[in-house]
């Protein structure tokens, strides 16, 4: 069968060293009234080239942005992913290793961790990152419950409801088996109003969520929101894109304490919304407490800088129900991804990555806007994603007109902003071409009308 | 022949003005950053990353590889982690145009390939584990326990029980007490007897009208099964608490015996252990989770339906306990599962564990003359034996044996787990490797015993390091590279 | 202080009275015996001036490579003084456990608390029987 190893002569030799008479006897010790009888509803075994086939079959029922031209965002981005990242982490000495419990035989895994730690620690401007949680709202909720133990008087969470929605949701999910509240404040023209905001700063808050850029793409100037909060005691946790990090300035520089984010741009596919990559990292006095794994420095009895699994006692192998965080793996393969690629980047290419998202981003709102039917939700400086708003009020057409063209034209926000129903977010990463740019407006302005419907 | 440069971390590798280059030209207006975003939200100085050639980028992380100990380069008997072989026709097939690059927010009708695979790995999932109703969106096994709790949690409030224990075995895995901490429960720490098996008269004394749920690892971290399995859960049943099911030695019982049939009301699997997903380096796992049907209405949302023929994403439910994480779960890990469940078939899955399991128990019975196994003859698909007499008797401890078989080409099984067994040499060989390493693995340890004490502590010599010291790591962390270094 | 003098927890911990401006204070630590179990120590963490502290509960902890362990207050009490340099010459526990080795003082709520813990003889004799 498939990838089994043992002939008939075998199974006869191992049985005859164990000392038993068959392989059915090897399963006495489970009761017979809970041994499974009956077969199994799987279909039969495929060969390679029936699963191939397979697998063919379902892809093709599936519009991938390789086919189709990508302007969705929401959260997950279409960014390029050079040849050298899928080269090197295709290695089978990386992707069929472990966690490094033997830190001899797992040097090189070892390494990479702390080189991504400290690729991480130069983006965000933080003092110690971990080597990855499992996802962008999942290190999010961790990042809170770390900020909520270090205030043992505090009780709420603050966050403005230009954070992602769903990021939101996994809050809520954790929090609702806490002792902590989450408020969730407003943002009716997309940024953060900060009169409103510093009426829900209280000595109760115990920490507060910050995104740059925020869901609907907007950059925000934080600084101000950070540090009143700040200064009531909150703890504050950014969200932060790592490609806007080559032009934005570092979330430490605007009072962040700890930061997330989601490290899927770093190199690593779309792939249906998982593995991503999981980033935080924080101030040197929040490491003791810090979920994750985390790689440090030492020597080895010779003498020689080497690597090894650091802090451990952080975490739930030991720590048990006193552990910050049950989580126990982490995103080892789109860590390495992502060092790869910013590696690759270097500060330049990074840099220069996030100046085209900002440059498409500018021209394709401007391109939009020519026809009066669009209009641009919200004042505010964009990158790499904006909102739209369609007069006619008529945003599952437009879509449906594009996606029937090849375009994955934007996301309709009324999934999460019910009063948003007429409005789009539309990304464009430095993949996009100006002809696709171009032909995303034509399909947007040859998108029937229901006026014109009506009238045929 | 080791190139001593791959030891170098990047940063020491970079020269100002290197570069990989990606991008063209622009070709769209390109504004001065300051016209278009405030002065205040613009980096004043570049984060400062390696500059590097793509030939510098490729060298330093090939040779990086080559100092890991990996399943595609040696055999990997580490115990609960299942390191079976990785098929490279399932990466070439996740990474297919089409599976690969779907966006996650795409519309349902965009992607009724990806949801059919989807809606019938839950079918693989639920047939496999007798329970009916599942849920892919975790990302790792201790995710999975943790959104399980959370269901049992959401499942006990609406019934206005205001149970409050969770109850594990001392063998239990850190990630079980660390998940009933977070969904707000109190943990008790159950007695486990001299032979693995969970010590009744404790259980009883501590499942009352509090019990929320019992947390049982079966197989055990022992290798064993826990026979009494329905005593236990018709206890822990009529005093009103559910029965969590670790799936982490489901590589054990695949077709021969499945948890809802002896009395699980929800598990978790390890797709990259059991449906061999690559461990990564360290993830990314998966954390699917099986529940009861009177359970189901809890899960997480969304949750992947057949209506009318078509496949959809649903969120509407209302009682669900919420999303526990962005978008829909770890698919490129599920689509291996997927691949790997087809490419067995249902008669395949079974001898999967029939074949870990004599393979487990062929190993048992070679190295058992050799190293005390404290808990019998007989194993599931995987035992821990025990260095406790070797470390009294010559002063080698499980660690020393295991820096040692690194000098035989081996990968150490896992020491010092589970906490019950001293000096525990936990050994998993998993269906994919052959009596001959398995054989060779036992002449290794034969030959190990036979050494000088100081030879064997020693150990490793032809690693590229030897035993760093943790203690300096942990005292004075250095956590990230600096340039004054 | 005088090992001989002091009063010790079943958990290893030793307490001394003193007198300091006046009053009569606490001093807490935990013994040789404790130091060398833990093997190599690498962290600590102390509780702050302030804290109240009752007989029998967490006061802090101390952690090796791959343990932690909880350290529990013999006493009743509001912590005066935390020893924080302890943290950072984790190697003095091992070297003076009963001088430089102290970890906090307590301003005791009641002497009577003590009632309850060992003499040295008791306590070593728990360390034998270990």
């Amino acid at each position: 069968m498939a990838y089994l190893f043992n002939t008939v002569e075998d199974v006869r030799e191992m049985l005859a060293a164990i000392g038993a008479a068959s392989v059915d006897s090897l399963f006495d010790c489970i009761p017979r009234e809970y041994r499974y009888s009956g077969a199994l509803e799987i279909p039969p075994a495929m060969s390679e080239i029936e699963l191939t086939r397979h697998m063919e079959q379902l892809a093709s029922r599936n519009q991938g942005v390789s086919r189709n031209v990508c302007f969705l965002g929401g959260g997950a981005y279409d960014h390029f992913i050079p040849a050298v990242v899928d080269h090197l982490a295709g290695r089978g000495e990386f992707y069929t290793s472990y966690t490094p419990y033997q830190p001899e035989v797992s040097q090189g895994n070892l390494q990479v961790m702390f080189e991504y730690e400290t690729l991480i620690c130069e983006l965000t401007g933080m003092d110690v990152s971990n080597a990855s949680l499992y996802d962008g709202a999942s290190a999010t909720i961790e990042a809170v419950l770390l900020a909520m133990a270090s205030k043992p008087k505090c009780t709420k969470v603050l966050v403005p409801d230009n954070l992602h929605p769903e990021y939101r949701q996994v809050l809520a999910t954790y929090l609702q088996w806490t002792a902590y509240e989450l408020v969730v404040v407003s943002c009716p023209d997309g940024a953060i109003p900060l009169d409103n905001w510093i009426q829900q700063i209280d000595e109760s808050v115990g920490c507060v969520v910050l995104s740059q850029p925020n869901f609907f793409g907007i950059v925000e100037d934080l600084a101000p929101v950070a540090a009143v909060a700040k200064d009531a005691g909150a703890v504050v946790v950014a969200v932060c894109d790592m490609i806007s990090l080559g032009i934005l300035a570092s979330p430490a520089s605007w009072h962040a304490d700890i930061v997330v984010g989601e490290g899927q741009v770093l190199g690593n596919p779309l792939q249906y919304g998982g593995p991503y990559l999981g980033i935080m990292a924080c101030r040197e006095s929040f490491v003791r407490r810090m979920p994750g794994r985390i790689a440090g420095q030492t020597e080895d009895k010779h003498g020689h800088r080497c690597w090894v699994l650091t802090l451990q006692t952080r975490e739930q192998h030991i720590r048990r129900d006193k552990a910050t965080s049950n989580i126990c793996t982490n995103q080892g393969l789109f860590a390495l991804r992502a060092a790869i690629y910013l590696a690759l980047q270097g500060p330049v290419g990074l840099r220069e990555t996030a100046e085209h998202c900002a440059w498409k981003i500018q021209y394709l709102q401007q391109q939009i806007v020519q026809n009066e039917r669009f209009e641009l939700r919200f004042a505010g400086s964009n990158w790499r994603e904006f909102v739209v708003r369609d007069l006619d009020n008529d945003v599952s057409t437009l879509l449906k007109y594009c996606r029937e063209r090849q375009i994955l034209a934007g996301l309709a926000l009324e999934t999460w902003y019910p009063d948003m129903r007429d409005c789009i977010l539309i990304a464009a990463t430095e993949k996009r071409t100006r002809a696709e740019l171009d032909q995303l407006v034509e399909l947007l302005n040859a998108a029937p009308r229901q006026k014109e419907v009506s009238h045929a | 022949m080791r190139n001593v440069q791959a030891t170098q971390l990047m940063f020491e590798l970079s020269r100002p003005g290197r570069r990989a280059n990606m991008l063209p030209e622009c070709d769209v207006p390109t504004n001065s950053l300051g016209d278009l975003y405030p002065a205040s939200t613009l980096r004043a100085t570049a984060p400062e990353l390696p500059e590097l050639s793509e030939g510098d980028v490729v060298r330093h992380f090939t040779n990086l590889s080559t100092l890991n100990m990996s399943v595609d380069t040696h055999f990997y008997p580490l115990g609960s982690c299942t390191m079976k072989y990785n098929p490279k026709r399932n990466e070439r097939l996740a990474g297919l145009p089409g599976i690969v690059d779907l966006h996650p927010l795409q519309p349902d009708e965009s992607v009724q390939g990806m949801l059919q695979l989807l809606y019938e790995l839950q079918g693989y999932f639920a047939e496999i584990s007798g329970l009916p109703a599942v849920s892919l969106q975790p990302a790792a096994g201790a995710h999975g326990e943790l959104t399980a709790l959370m269901a049992a949690a959401a499942y006990l409030r609406d019934r206005r029980e205001s149970r409050i224990n969770v109850l594990c075995p001392d063998s239990a895995h850190g990630t079980n007490p660390a998940s009933a901490k977070m969904v707000g429960f109190n943990t008790i720490t159950i007695r486990s007897r001299a032979d693995g098996s969970v010590d009744m008269d404790d259980l009883r004394s501590k499942v009352d009208e509090q019990t929320a749920v019992f947390m049982i690892t079966n197989p055990s971290t022992l290798g064993l099964f826990e026979k009494q399995i329905r005593a236990i859960a018709d206890l822990v049943h009529s005093a009103g608490g559910l029965i969590y099911l670790d799936g982490a030695n489901m590589n054990a019982i695949m077709g021969i015996a499945r948890p809802g049939d002896f009395g699980a009301d929800m598990m978790h699997y390890n797709p990259h252990k059991t449906f061999s997903g690559p461990h990564g380096g360290g993830g990314p796992g998966a954390g699917p989770i099986c529940v009861q049907d009177f359970l189901e209405p809890y899960l997480p949302v969304p949750r992947v339906e057949k209506r009318n023929g078509r496949f959809v994403l649903e969120s509407d439910y209302p009682k669900s306990i919420g999303r526990v994480r962005s978008f829909q779960g770890n698919i490129g890990v599920l689509v291996r599962a997927y691949c790997y469940i087809r490419a067995y078939g249902a008669t395949g899955i079974r001898e999967v564990s029939e074949n870990a399991v004599l393979n487990a128990n062929y190993l048992l019975a070679r190295i058992k003359p050799l190293l005390p196994v404290p808990n019998g003859d007989r194993c599931m698909h995987e035992f821990v034996a025990s260095a406790a007499a070797l470390k009294k008797e010559k002063g080698i401890t499980a660690m020393d044996l295991a820096k040692r078989l690194l000098d035989f080409g081996f990968h150490a099984p896992t020491v010092y787990f589970p906490l019950t067994v001293p000096e525990a040499l936990m050994i998993e060989p998993t269906e994919t490797e052959s009596k001959e390493t398995m054989d060779a693995f036992v002449r290794a340890v034969e030959t190990i015993l036979g050494e000088d004490a100081a030879a064997v502590q020693a150990a490793p010599l032809s690693t590229q390091i030897s035993r760093p010291d943790e203690v300096r790591a942990a005292r004075k962390p250095v956590m990230r590279w600096q340039a004054s270094q | 202080m005088n090992p001989e003098d002091l009063k010790y927890n079943v958990s290893h911990e030793w307490v001394g009275l003193i007198e300091e401006n006046g009053e009569q204070v606490a001093v807490v630590g935990i013994t040789d015996f404790a130091v060398e179990q833990l093997t190599d120590l690498v962290y600590m963490a102390l509780p702050a001036v302030g804290t109240r502290v009752k007989a029998g509960q967490e006061f802090g902890e101390v952690e090796s490579v791959k343990a932690v362990s909880a350290l529990y207050s013999p006493v009743d009490g509001e912590v005066i003084a935390s020893h924080e340099e302890l943290v950072d010459n984790l190697e003095t526990l091992g070297s003076d456990p009963f001088g430089q080795g102290w970890i906090i003082k307590v301003r005791l709520e009641n002497v009577t608390s003590l009632d309850g813990l060992m003499d040295r003889a008791a306590y070593l004799q728990q360390c034998a029987d270990a």
